[in-house]
């Protein structure tokens, strides 16, 4: 039923506009001067009815970006208010809390922290004084206590302490599926095995039919594999099964087809796993095969030359065991 | 020689604390700010001559360019696994190859000697890197004498990076070992080979992800490598070793015994391996 990228334009009548209606309070979100555009200069695209997106940029975290470099927004139902992703520090949280204000006076009564990478969680503090429930998957709390603190220390050196963010855990641990209900829409949530991290969580909207697997999908960014690239691979299955025509991936585009961009990231997984077990069967040394694999991947990603040599160190030390 | 300890450890106690923050892929950039890239010139050549001494005693160590080089990333991408490749041309000279970290909180990373069975030529190994840090090997000649060389690697946060699953997990085929024999050019004496050792090497700086305590250090201590009753080489090992050691190293095979591997940790871990050696192709 919903809406392609963009629909932030006036929509005349009908259902929607009436469902518009019930979900923001009766405000007329095309009257908002502020629609689209951000105090730090983020727009946010409306990607499916009352979902809220910001791009963030391909790039590092540095003191100018305040680690806002991940898709995050948040997702509207008649009753309250879920954050899909909380920020990539207290700063970038605060932005976004600020920008959901300037949209709805309902309640954020959820705040998803999709996984352990400070981009994707070190915004949770912004939203503490509103008393959410966070979400997260089951095995977040202890892969946070093994690096919370080194993320943080790391993010207070880019960007100072004040603006950072601290470590927050999850208060809803999904052991393998959970349901929320905002009212006139549930969102489902999915526990992954060791993929993209060893706690990947993605949630699929009943409302847009919208899947969002956060970093499970990476979209013009070249991927960054921090967990298992067979279990990446096998993960990726599991989100295919799901069927959705169209997902908010972790990073790139807003809102994407899912089928093609999915079929680009396994390309890519694909390649680096065939390369490397054909470098570890041919006893090729592991200096050498960081130099060599997955070039005829280097022109289709954004950032190649920073992660490639990174995911290949991962898969060589996973696949020269099998 | 001093025996090789853990004292050289306390020696640079004052870099555990903060080293132990340091404990994911670092995966966005201001790797500049780690704690060891602000120092200079002086006080790395201060902390290497204390490692120097620490290690060797008295003796002099000499510069070389040619008795052996160090190959590394200038700028390691995974801190935890960094490859280094030692290479010695001028083979029949060596005895035996010390790798030393200078800024890690156990700088002295791994002691080889060679036995006659070996060909000294090139030595790779994997290792962890805690700060950016010279990375010195110091060979010793058989007829005594101390050489020394070093390369600069940029990486951070090696020693405590957490493993990525649990202990338990990390330590699954404790023991198990493999080796691989490189095809010989026809004629060639000497056989290149990989050592493949599944070990935890636990550093002691990674925190348990279930009890939310350090995993008590666990590390390979001793590689016995061999074919029949020669020696090929021995390795020293410590907590600078990466996770799942792989060695490579060539040896001069000699009739058709197997070669063995005889491996021991610090916790009185103790596995022995035999390997057929491939029959010549010539």
């Amino acid at each position: 039923m919903v809406a392609q990228v963009g629909l932030t334009r006036p929509v005349a009548g009908g259902f929607r506009a009436n469902r518009r209606e019930a979900l923001f309070g009766g405000l007329c979100l095309c009257c908002l001067p502020t629609l689209g555009r951000a105090a730090e200069g983020f727009a946010l695209d409306e990607v499916g009815l009352g979902i809220f997106i910001r791009r963030g940029p391909d790039a590092e975290a540095t003191a100018d970006n305040a680690d806002a470099i991940a898709n995050i927004g948040f997702i509207v139902g008649e009753r309250s208010v879920l954050v899909t992703e909380s920020g990539g520090s207290l700063a970038d949280g605060q932005w976004l809390r600020a920008e959901i204000r300037k949209r709805t006076d309902k309640p954020i009564s959820h705040v998803v922290l999709t996984h352990v990478h400070p981009d994707h969680c070190f915004g949770a503090e912004a939203f503490e004084a509103d008393k959410p429930v966070f979400i997260g998957h089951h095995a977040l709390r202890s892969a946070l206590d093994a690096r919370g603190e080194y993320y943080r220390t790391r993010l207070v050196e880019i960007l100072g302490a004040d603006r950072a963010g601290r470590v927050v855990y999850p208060t809803l641990e999904v052991a393998d599926g959970a349901e929320v209900d905002l009212g006139g829409r549930s969102l489902t949530f999915h526990a992954h095995g060791t993929a993209h991290t060893n706690c990947d969580l993605s949630m699929r909207d009943s409302a847009s039919g919208l899947l969002f697997p956060a970093d499970l999908l990476f979209v013009a960014r070249i991927p960054s594999l921090d967990g298992s690239l067979l279990g990446w691979l096998k993960e990726a299955e599991v989100l295919k099964a799901m069927g959705a025509d169209a997902a908010v991936p972790g990073h790139g585009p807003t809102r994407v087809a899912f089928a093609p961009a999915l079929a680009d990231l396994t390309r890519y997984l694909g390649t680096l796993r065939d390369e490397t077990r054909k470098a570890v069967a041919a006893d090729m040394p592991i200096e050498k095969a960081v130099a060599t694999i997955g070039r005829s991947e280097a022109k289709n990603w954004a950032l190649f030359d920073l992660y490639n040599g990174r995911n290949v160190t991962q898969a060589f030390k996973e696949l020269e065991w099998e | 020689m001093k025996p090789f300890t853990a004292a050289l450890a306390l020696s640079l106690a004052a870099a555990l604390p903060t080293a132990a923050l340091f404990a994911g892929p670092v995966l966005f950039t201001g790797a500049a700010l780690a704690a060891g890239a602000s120092d200079t010139d002086a006080e790395r050549l201060a902390r290497w001559n204390e490692i120097r001494t620490s290690i060797f005693g008295d003796k002099a160590v000499q510069p070389t360019d040619t008795l052996v080089t160090v190959d590394a990333p200038v700028r390691a991408l995974d801190a935890a696994l960094v490859p280094i490749t030692l290479t010695m041309p001028e083979k029949d000279k060596v005895a035996g190859v010390s790798l030393v970290i200078d800024d890690n909180p156990s700088p002295y990373a791994a002691n080889i000697t060679f036995g006659p069975a070996a060909d000294p030529g090139e030595i790779k190994l994997r290792v962890r890197v805690n700060n950016y840090t010279n990375v010195h090997a110091v060979v010793r000649t058989k007829d005594g004498g101390l050489f020394e060389t070093a390369k600069f690697v940029k990486a951070s946060g090696g020693c405590s990076a957490p493993m990525g699953m649990s202990d338990e997990e990390a330590m699954k085929g404790m023991g198990d070992m493999r080796m691989k024999f490189a095809e010989a050019a026809p004629g060639a004496k000497s056989t290149e080979a990989t050592l493949m050792i599944r070990h935890p090497n636990f550093s002691g700086m990674q925190m348990n992800q279930i009890t939310r305590d350090y995993t008590p250090a666990r590390y390979i201590q001793k590689v016995v490598v061999s074919q029949g009753d020669r020696n090929i080489l021995t390795l020293d090992g410590d907590i600078s070793i990466a996770s799942n050691p792989v060695i490579n190293f060539a040896f001069l095979p000699e009739g058709k015994a197997p070669v063995t591997v005889v491996a021991s940790d610090n916790q009185n871990g103790r596995w022995e391996h035999s390997f057929p050696v491939p029959s010549p192709s010539n």
